[in-house]
């Protein structure tokens, strides 16, 4: 039995793990893992250019793979800076490893240089952390956090190590745990029979059904049996913004997003039907819009892994708590197609059907009806959508580009599309494409950006350079925080508080090209379509194209606050209530 | 009003945690105590809150939730008993103090020291016991207090952890 050091023990279990790639960032509190590194060869280490990118890198990998993503920091300012990329992660239940350099065990609480308390920091937006107390424990404490951030409602774990834990001098026998008895740590167990009758029979009874899934269905892998259930039903299916992808979008049943920037028809759906099945999605605010007017004649079935998400916010009628894959199986198994009331359901399908013809979105905007002077965002999704037969995999940053993603590319696959919903973080978009791109090389991987979120973590394309990522970064360039903007037009008389930057953009085709990339800028619409398949073409280079977009465009539909999901805006001038 | 006993890792951080989730999401504690149990790996909470129904199912999942939370029990749901310790210095005579004590039936109060111009004395009793004598005292004579916090059981089977559901293999 070889021995190990702490720091060498550490790596060697994520290598048991069969961790691939570690995002990190080295400093002092970190130096002996950094040398553990150094001699061996299993795990490699990405140095990105910023803690937070390492996380959002090692988050994005975990969206697209489904597997665990790994991350290294130092302590004090590593640990600090890779705040916001755990507290993104643990919004969307992504599971992450987080491991940060610590002050040795003697100089803890004596405000050491770089000392911050990562445990008390970091600890309401962990699912669990764990400190370090002695070498020996660290392989038993890395299979913990590993169980932890993948079971059940998956999430970030942070392992803080001392320095003094990871002394190369003190060396122990080391192995890898095989099974691991944690009393204090459960996943949902089976749910009752009764509960999975009651929703068949609320299921079978429905006249006007909405399935509303979301995230939870592509972490539970559930989406071919979302697919049959839709199918035995006729069901028309909704998806949340984080669930886009649960259900293919250009499928017959399929009504859109929902939500605060959800089509006008799947909002509908949700006001008038009778029977709500949330499928891993959580009510969250930016989905129900007032919760009190909230579909009220509707009966709500809710399936989540996680019970404290299960009438947190909207009382339920049946309440399936465990997990995804496994109860509707267990529905598919148990619900009868005959019983099914397929008339109503075909009645309803029109009356949704009708409402996309009235104010539905428009996905054939690249018409050359359409074209004006200006591009509209709209139509640089669409023409990503072409360029890349809707396979790609689409990362996007925060604001309206995001939304003008979400809506018009269509996406058919689970963990295609990569976005912050819980935390809505900025900056996320180029450094998660680069973990997606580490982990599928082959697949075009690209950024949907604007101009604001792309300089947060614009630093990133230096590492994109060092390890050869030729992701593609669509920048729509509305030379303005776009997303406020248009709430300051709605809201606040069109006083532009603190959203434009007074000339000081830099030139983005430089700026890539500054770093050895390939840097495009599309202003008219005619080369818009031309661009796109030349930037997607080029399939070993990163490429940023600055589009420059109609700067007045705003997101519609849109949810009017305080009201219920039917009272939207649909346009600059026409609301539905 | 709703009293919540907790068995929980006796870890470092662990009390962190479930403090921290009351502060986190916006639910106020009236009263906690905490101390290691017969078994030094684990540590016994009861908590006093003051939420409505709904809130207090939501804690209850929130606390399951946290990963040092062993069990979690909501005594206002079984059958419980529950007492408060309450040490008063007053600035009396001794004799006065007697005097209060004995007024004071059916709480159990005991003089437990007496130094210079001040009597301490120990209190046992339900929370709103505690609660009355403190407030009959004469105000400028009651200098101090200092109170367990509630601290309460199911009673007969209601158990807060059964031997067989502890440990979960991986
Ligand atoms: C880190 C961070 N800071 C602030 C915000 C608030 N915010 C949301 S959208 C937005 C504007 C984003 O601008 P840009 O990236 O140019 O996108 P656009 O809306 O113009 O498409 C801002 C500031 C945020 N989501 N994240
Ligand atoms: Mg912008």
């Amino acid at each position: 039995m070889k021995k190990e050091s702490g720091g060498s023990a550490l790596i060697r279990a994520l290598a048991d793990e069969n961790v691939d790639l570690l995002f990190g960032y080295p400093g002092g509190a970190a130096l002996h893992i950094y040398d553990a590194i150094y001699q061996q060869d299993k795990v490699q280490h990405i140095l990105v250019r910023h803690e937070q990118a390492a996380v959002h890198a090692a988050d994005g990998y975990a969206r697209a793979t489904g597997k665990v993503g790994t991350v290294l920091v130092t302590s004090g300012p590593g640990a600090t800076n890779a705040i916001t990329g755990i507290a993104t992660a643990y919004m969307d239940s992504i599971p992450l490893v987080v491991i940060s350099g610590q002050v040795a065990s003697h100089l803890i609480g004596t405000d050491a240089f770089q000392e911050t308390d990562m445990m008390g920091i970091s600890r309401p937006i962990v699912k669990h952390s764990f400190l370090i107390q002695s070498p020996e424990e660290i392989p038993e404490v890395v299979k913990k956090a590993f169980i932890i951030a993948k079971t059940g409602k998956p999430g970030p774990v942070v392992i803080d190590v001392p320095k003094d834990m990871t002394d190369p001098n003190h060396l122990f026998d080391y192995q890898y745990p095989k099974d691991i008895k944690m009393r204090s740590y459960s996943v949902p167990s089976e749910v009752e029979e009764s509960n999975i009758e009651e929703a068949v029979s609320l299921l079978e009874k429905a006249k006007k059904p909405v399935l509303y899934a979301g995230g939870g269905i592509i972490q539970g892998n559930a989406t071919e049996e979302l697919k049959k259930l839709a199918k035995i039903m006729n069901a028309p299916v909704t998806n949340t913004l984080m669930g886009l992808g649960a259900f293919p979008a250009t499928h017959e049943n399929f009504i859109g997003m929902l939500g605060m920037h959800g089509t006008y028809e799947a909002n509908m759906a949700m006001h008038e039907a009778d029977l709500i099945f949330a499928l891993g999605s959580r009510f969250d605010d930016r989905t129900t819009n007032n919760p009190q007017k909230y579909s009220l004649n509707a009966k709500k079935i809710h399936l989540d892994c996680d019970y404290g998400s299960i009438e947190k916010i909207i009382n339920v009628d049946v309440s399936l708590n465990g997990d995804a894959k496994k109860i509707l199986n267990q529905i598919l198994n148990k619900i009868n197609p005959k019983n099914i009331d397929k008339a109503s359901i075909d009645l309803w399908n029109n009356e949704i059907l009708n409402w996309r013809e009235t104010h539905g979105l428009n996905h054939d905007l690249l018409d050359k009806k359409f074209h004006q002077k200006q591009i509209l965002p709209q139509q640089v999704i669409q023409s990503l959508y072409k360029s890349t037969n809707g396979k790609a995999f689409i990362t996007s940053d925060v604001g309206q580009h995001q939304m003008f993603a979400a809506q018009y590319y269509k996406f058919d696959e689970p963990r295609k599309w990569i976005n912050s919903g819980g935390l809505g973080t900025m900056g996320f978009g180029l450094p998660s494409a680069m973990g997606v791109k580490f982990a599928f090389p082959d697949a075009d991987v690209v950024c949907v950006t604007g101009e604001g979120s792309i300089q947060m973590c614009i630093q990133e394309l230096s590492t994109c350079m060092q390890y050869g990522l030729p992701v593609k970064i669509i920048n729509l360039n509305n030379r303005a925080l776009g997303m406020v903007k248009q709430w300051q037009d709605m809201q606040y008389g069109g006083r532009y508080s603190s959203i434009l930057y007074e000339d000081s953009l830099p030139d983005f085709v430089k700026l890539a090209e500054s770093y050895g990339h390939v840097g495009i800028k599309v202003e008219n619409i005619s080369e818009l379509e031309e661009r796109m398949d030349e930037c997607i073409s080029m399939k070993d280079k990163l490429v940023f194209m600055d589009v420059y977009v109609d700067p007045d465009e705003h997101v519609y539909p849109m949810l009017e606050a305080g009201g219920n999901m039917s009272e939207m805006r649909v346009s600059k001038t026409k609301k539905t209530f | 009003m709703s009293h919540i006993s907790i068995l929980m890792e006796n870890q470092p951080g662990a009390l962190s945690r479930v403090v921290g989730l009351f502060s986190q999401r916006g639910y106020n504690i009236d009263s906690l105590s905490v101390a290691p149990t017969n078994d030094s790996s684990l540590s016994r909470l009861t908590m006093v809150v003051k939420e409505e129904e709904s809130v207090i199912s939501q804690i209850l999942k929130q606390l399951n939730k946290v990963i040092d939370v062993v069990e979690v029990q909501n005594l206002s749901d079984v059958e419980s008993v529950s007492l408060e310790i309450a040490i008063v210095k007053l600035k009396i005579t001794e004799k006065e103090a007697s005097k209060i004590i004995e007024s004071a039936f059916p709480i159990v109060g005991e003089i437990i020291n007496h130094k210079d111009e001040f009597v301490m004395i120990k209190l046992i009793g339900s929370n709103h016991e505690v609660d009355d004598f403190l407030l009959s005292l004469n105000k400028q004579k009651f200098l101090e207090v200092t109170r367990s916090g509630l601290l309460g059981m199911g009673t007969g089977e209601n158990f807060l952890i059964s031997e067989s559901e502890t440990t979960i293999e991986y």
